[in-house]
Order: C-alpha cells, then sequence, then structure tokens
C-alpha cells in the first residue's frame, strides 16, 4: 500500500526532469484506493439499474464494470472534445478563449435529471477555464435530484506539467490510473475539412482550494470531502 | 487492413460514396462512406478502417475500426477496434472494446438489463 501511494504521489506531483524519458515509456497503470468511489459503490452494487455517465477517456473497464452489473453507461470524452478547432474564439480583452455555447451545443446533449451518477474525474482541473462553469451547470441538469457527482481536485500546484490520468475502475473502491500519451488524430470537423489535432495529455489550468470547489459546486445540495494522502482531494456532491 | 473475401460478403470500396437506406442478406464489410441507414437483420457490418459511417445501423454483429455516427442496434455482438471512433448510443446483448477505442454515447447492454428487471 504504502508504495503504490508512493508511485502515485510522485507521478500527481509532476515534474519537469525527465520527462521526455517518461513520455516515451509505455503508460503504466498505477492502482489507487478511492474513498469517494467506496461511497458511490454502494448504489452500483444495489439491483436498480442506474444510468452512469463517465467524463473521462473511453475506458473498456468501466464499460465493462457497469454493463456488466444491468447498468447503463455513456461515455464522453470533454478534454478531446474540447481541442476541437470551430470552438476556438476570442474573449473581450482579445485573448483566445474556447465558446462554451458552442461546445454545450455540441456536448452534453442529455435530458434533465437523466443521471444518477456523473464520473468527473479530474476533467475541472484540465478543462480550459472558459468551460469549466458552464460544464458544471449543464452536469447540475442532467443529474437527477439525488444523484451524485465525483470529482478529483489537486491539493496543491503541481505545475502545467502534472500529468492527466485515464481512471479505470477496477473495484468497489480500486481505481487503475493510466496516463494519457501523446498521439495524433485526424479528425473531420464540421465543415468537412480534416485537421490534424495533436492529443499531448492535457495541461493543468489551475489548482482549486476548498473554496473554489465549494463555489464551483454552490448549486448542488451537499458537498463531501476526502482528503487523501496523494495530493489529491476527491469531492463527492449531491444534486 | 485488407477485407476478408468471401461469397457471402459484399464490399463497398473506400472510394465509393453511398446515400440512402442500405439493407441486405448478407454480411457487409465497409471502408467507404455511408451516409442514411443499414439494415442487416440476422448479418454482420464491418467498418473498415477508411470507413465512414453516418448512419443508424441494425445488425447481428457489427465491427468498427473506423468512424461511425450513428445509433447501433446490434442483436448479437458489437466489437469496437482500437481505430474505432464511434459517436452515437449502442444497444447490444454482448460488446468488447479495444483499448484506444474512442466512444461518445451510450452502452446498454439489453440481455442484462432485461435479465435484471426480470428477477
Amino acid at each position: 500500500m504504502a508504495s503504490v501511494t508512493h508511485n502515485f504521489m510522485k507521478l500527481f506531483r509532476g515534474s519537469s526532469s525527465g520527462s521526455q524519458a517518461e513520455a516515451q515509456q509505455v503508460p503504466q497503470k498505477l492502482t489507487r484506493r478511492s474513498s469517494g468511489l467506496g461511497e458511490l459503490a454502494r448504489l452500483w452494487e444495489s439491483e436498480t439499474p442506474l444510468c452512469v455517465l463517465d467524463l473521462g477517456s473511453t475506458s473498456p473497464t468501466n464499460i465493462t464494470f457497469f454493463t456488466g452489473r444491468a447498468h447503463k453507461i455513456y461515455s464522453e470524452d470533454l478534454l478531446v472534445a474540447s481541442t476541437e478547432p470551430h470552438l476556438v474564439t476570442k474573449d473581450e480583452q482579445g485573448n483566445a478563449a474556447l465558446d462554451s455555447r458552442k461546445f454545450l451545443a455540441d456536448n452534453l446533449l442529455y435530458p434533465a435529471a437523466h443521471f444518477d451518477v456523473v464520473l468527473c474525474w479530474n476533467l475541472a482541473d484540465y478543462l480550459d477555464e472558459s468551460l469549466v462553469r458552464p460544464v458544471m451547470g449543464r452536469l447540475w441538469s442532467v443529474l437527477k435530484p439525488g444523484g451524485m457527482l465525483l470529482a478529483f481536485f489537486h491539493t496543491k500546484d503541481a505545475g502545467p506539467d502534472s500529468p492527466c490520468y485515464r481512471f479505470h475502475i477496477v473495484g468497489k473502491d480500486t481505481l487503475e490510473m493510466q496516463k494519457i500519451v501523446m498521439r495524433r488524430e485526424a479528425r473531420r470537423g464540421p465543415t468537412g475539412a480534416v485537421h490534424t489535432a495533436i492529443i499531448d495529455g492535457f495541461r493543468l489550468q489551475r489548482v482549486f482550494n476548498n473554496r473554489h470547489i465549494e463555489t464551483l459546486f454552490r448549486d448542488f445540495a451537499s458537498i463531501k470531502f476526502f482528503l487523501a494522502r496523494d495530493n489529491v482531494r476527491e469531492v463527492l456532491v449531491v444534486r | 487492413m485488407s477485407a476478408p473475401l468471401s461469397a457471402d460478403l459484399a464490399q463497398i470500396g473506400k472510394s465509393v460514396v453511398i446515400k440512402g437506406e442500405l439493407s441486405g442478406s448478407e454480411d457487409l464489410y465497409v471502408d467507404g462512406q455511408v451516409e442514411g441507414s443499414i439494415s442487416l437483420k440476422s448479418h454482420s457490418l464491418t467498418v473498415g478502417p477508411n470507413g465512414q459511417v453516418k448512419a443508424s445501423v441494425e445488425a447481428k454483429g457489427v465491427v468498427v475500426q473506423g468512424k461511425l455516427e450513428g445509433n447501433v442496434q446490434a442483436s448479437d455482438r458489437v466489437e469496437l477496434r482500437k481505430t474505432a471512433v464511434v459517436t452515437g448510443d449502442i444497444t447490444t446483448q454482448r460488446i468488447s472494446i479495444e483499448e484506444g477505442a474512442y466512444l461518445k454515447g451510450k452502452v446498454d447492454i439489453s440481455g442484462k438489463a432485461e435479465k435484471a428487471a426480470g428477477k
């Protein structure tokens, strides 16, 4: 357990040294215990079919985990969706920003009060500033009253190179974490033109403190923090 | 990757573009572009690595290596290979997804849901 925590802490801290060598390695999977996930496990061990929204990278493990328990799972990778070139616009100061209206016109298109659980993972830490609040607002509306959302936040500034992970559920309260690696991807945009998106992992955009997190989820009915020894704060909110 | 050759396999090559309703009673391999709907009932659809399908799909089995946009209803199984990019809801009895595949949509394992409801 100690070595698992040590490895996890080392990777979450981020480092500029040796990053090139690390990038060339095959992404290894690390395991960690998740108290927030453990709380949610009570829901999916019940026989009531649930609607679950997974906002991380497509995870065959998570899809198998939920479908094997007769739940419906929706998969939507919002970080990848936020790299669409047509979203780039300029704010009032002329700085580049992402158009949240366009983003929400293409993503998170679900009926109101549709989901029992939303797995947000570390989305808020890596999502562009202009999208964070609009996305959380939309997530509030697609969650059922009493529905739960699980999110992870860094507890201290780990630096912009702090690696972004995919999360796979491998047990009641156990996650497998896999670093998102660099890849090039040809995509067809809305006009039909083919763009080459470069997905080199994602950069940490900010570090939320407790107050920021409470503000971010102010429309939700309750919020519960789980402090871990590994620079990560888990947050479970209830609509 | 080339398509497996078989007498019972229809193929749409990568330079072919089809718009409309497509139905048949043999397996279909699509490496070109199809827009509309595909209905194969008791047969399988394979979307090849160059395939771009924008259609609702109804088949026994569906294998995706390329791009598929639309809802998929498979009475038996769905396989998403590592190069698959799928946007749409999938309803099937069994599903396998390779690491690297991209899915935006719902996965509903119909058999399991019915079994749970019947408990």
